[in-house]
């Protein structure tokens, strides 16, 4: 498999070749690092967008955006031109200093969580080796910025919105911890590279027994209360509270909330690619070598974003299939069904971890 | 096996904040700079569906999310305590098992005795 961390070290050899001070060639690194980040964050929400936006058409037998270039391709740039000239309306009443750090928290949370994902062999900018710890604790810094959105808008509806996202988020990230917990204890590591390696053989979802696909479901249905999507868009019930935490918010300020709902809905679907299918791994069956020679021939960022967006279609899926729910519907889920159940498949892995019967 | 193997991950933790602050800035300072303005007193009332706003809207709120926050706060330190267990789990062998299963039990008789408290019913 090829290594990308090849071509980073080279680059960084000719900078270090040229007399360059270290301290610098680390500062034009990282300058480097943040634009190659932003651009890959702006192209995947566009893609994001046009992505919901067809399959939501598709789902309703429509077209979706049709118009705006061959097959609707650029009508998300139209969009984000026009949000990008419209007026940014600060309200009477508001608390201006809490209202305008609200979205640098969340675009902060989710550019962090992105630098985290692996792409590929040596494709990945942050690897602590807690890694996967990080970026839940990361991820839960975004809770805040929805939390001081919708207490500094002075709205009412923005409050009920902000607290329902605050419950939801706050109670659902458990269930998320604990399903993550028992890849963890299954690979033995918190190390994203280390864990995407320890799949070379087989995925997760496959070497876990029945316990790591509980976990996977698990996973999915928290990632999406996670995301405040499909059945679980209680923050953003439009026929009850408007549009929820945002209402408040015009212009690009309300731009930053939607990139970082389609950003979210991208990265929760990354990290289930990266803890239970096999990150950037192809596809490998034990013992067919044909195969697996075949498969290894597709670069590894092909096999993550194919992955990534299989998941997302999954929790975009689910939004077209299943009717909202109510809040208290919502929290029991959580708390009498997810959670113990979760513990419950932790304890069974833990079970098949010490006596060996994972493969 | 990081991208650049000279950079420390703390480092690079902080380009990755940095990144996302400059984009909120350099976006924020793009739709100033070209998206008009105008001031009137109407556009500056809250939006509650076109029904002029009662009251104050910064107040204290209903007590049942509250519960469920503290409920959170005992749960993700529990998350907290079990993630070094589960990474050296495999090492520990059977003796493992029985430390964690401890650690459990008081943990679900926690939620059970919240859940007979009637803390999980929403009021």
């Amino acid at each position: 498999m090829f290594n990308f961390g090849r071509w980073t070290s080279e680059f960084n050899n000719w900078l270090l070749g040229m007399g360059m001070h270290e301290g610098l060639a680390i500062a034009i690194e990282c300058v480097i690092i943040g634009i190659l980040l932003l651009a890959v964050y702006t192209v995947l929400a566009l893609f994001y967008i046009l992505y919901e936006r067809k399959l939501c058409a598709w789902f309703q037998c429509r077209l979706g955006p049709m118009r705006v270039g061959k097959w609707g391709v650029l009508q998300v740039f139209a969009d984000m031109f026009k949000i990008l000239v419209k007026e940014l309306i600060c309200l009477k009443g508001t608390d201006k200093f809490l209202f305008k750090l609200a979205p640098y928290i969340i675009i902060t949370s989710s550019v962090t969580m992105l630098a985290c994902l692996p792409w590929g062999n040596g494709l990945q900018i942050i690897d602590f080796n807690i890694g996967i710890f990080f970026i839940l604790a990361v991820s839960s810094v975004g809770v805040l910025g929805i939390l001081l959105a919708g207490w500094s808008s002075n709205n009412k509806y923005t409050l009920i919105g902000a607290m329902r996202s605050g419950a939801q988020m706050i109670s659902y990230e458990i269930s998320l911890g604990i399903a993550i917990m028992t890849i963890v204890l299954l690979a033995g590591t918190m190390s994203i590279s280390e864990l995407v390696w320890a799949q070379q053989d087989a995925w997760f979802l496959f070497k876990g027994h029945i316990p790591a696909i509980i976990a996977f479901i698990i996973y999915v249905i928290a990632a999406t209360a996670e995301t405040n999507r499909g059945p679980f868009d209680l923050p953003e019930a439009e026929h009850e509270i408007i549009a929820g935490y945002h209402t408040e918010y015009s212009g690009i300020h309300f731009g930053f909330f939607y990139l970082a709902e389609y950003l979210n809905l991208f990265i929760v679907s990354g990290i289930a690619t990266l803890m239970f299918l096999g990150g950037w791994m192809p596809l490998h069956v034990p013992g067919w070598d044909g195969f697996n020679d075949a498969m290894n021939v597709i670069p590894g960022p092909v096999w993550f974003l194919a992955k990534a967006f299989f998941i997302s279609f999954v929790i975009i899926w689910f939004k077209w299939t299943f009717p909202r729910v109510r809040i208290d519907q919502l929290l029991a889920f959580e708390w009498k069904y997810m959670m113990p159940f979760a513990l419950a498949n932790l304890i069974l892995m833990a079970i098949f971890v010490a006596l060996g019967w994972h493969f | 096996m990081s991208l650049l193997l000279e950079i420390s991950n703390g480092t690079l933790a902080i380009t990755g904040a940095l990144t996302g602050m400059f984009l909120v800035f350099i976006a924020l300072f793009i739709a100033k700079m070209i998206g008009p303005r105008s001031f009137t007193v109407r556009k500056s009332e809250a939006y509650e569906c076109g029904i002029p706003t009662r009251g104050e809207s910064m107040i204290q709120f209903k007590s049942g999310y509250y519960i469920f926050a503290i409920l959170f706060l005992i749960f993700d330190v529990e998350t907290v305590f079990m993630y070094p267990w589960a990474v050296v789990a495999r090492n520990l062998g059977h003796s493992s098992l029985l430390c964690i299963g401890i650690f459990m039990i008081i943990l679900i008789l926690g939620l059970a005795y919240a859940w007979k408290k009637g803390a999980l019913k929403w009021k």
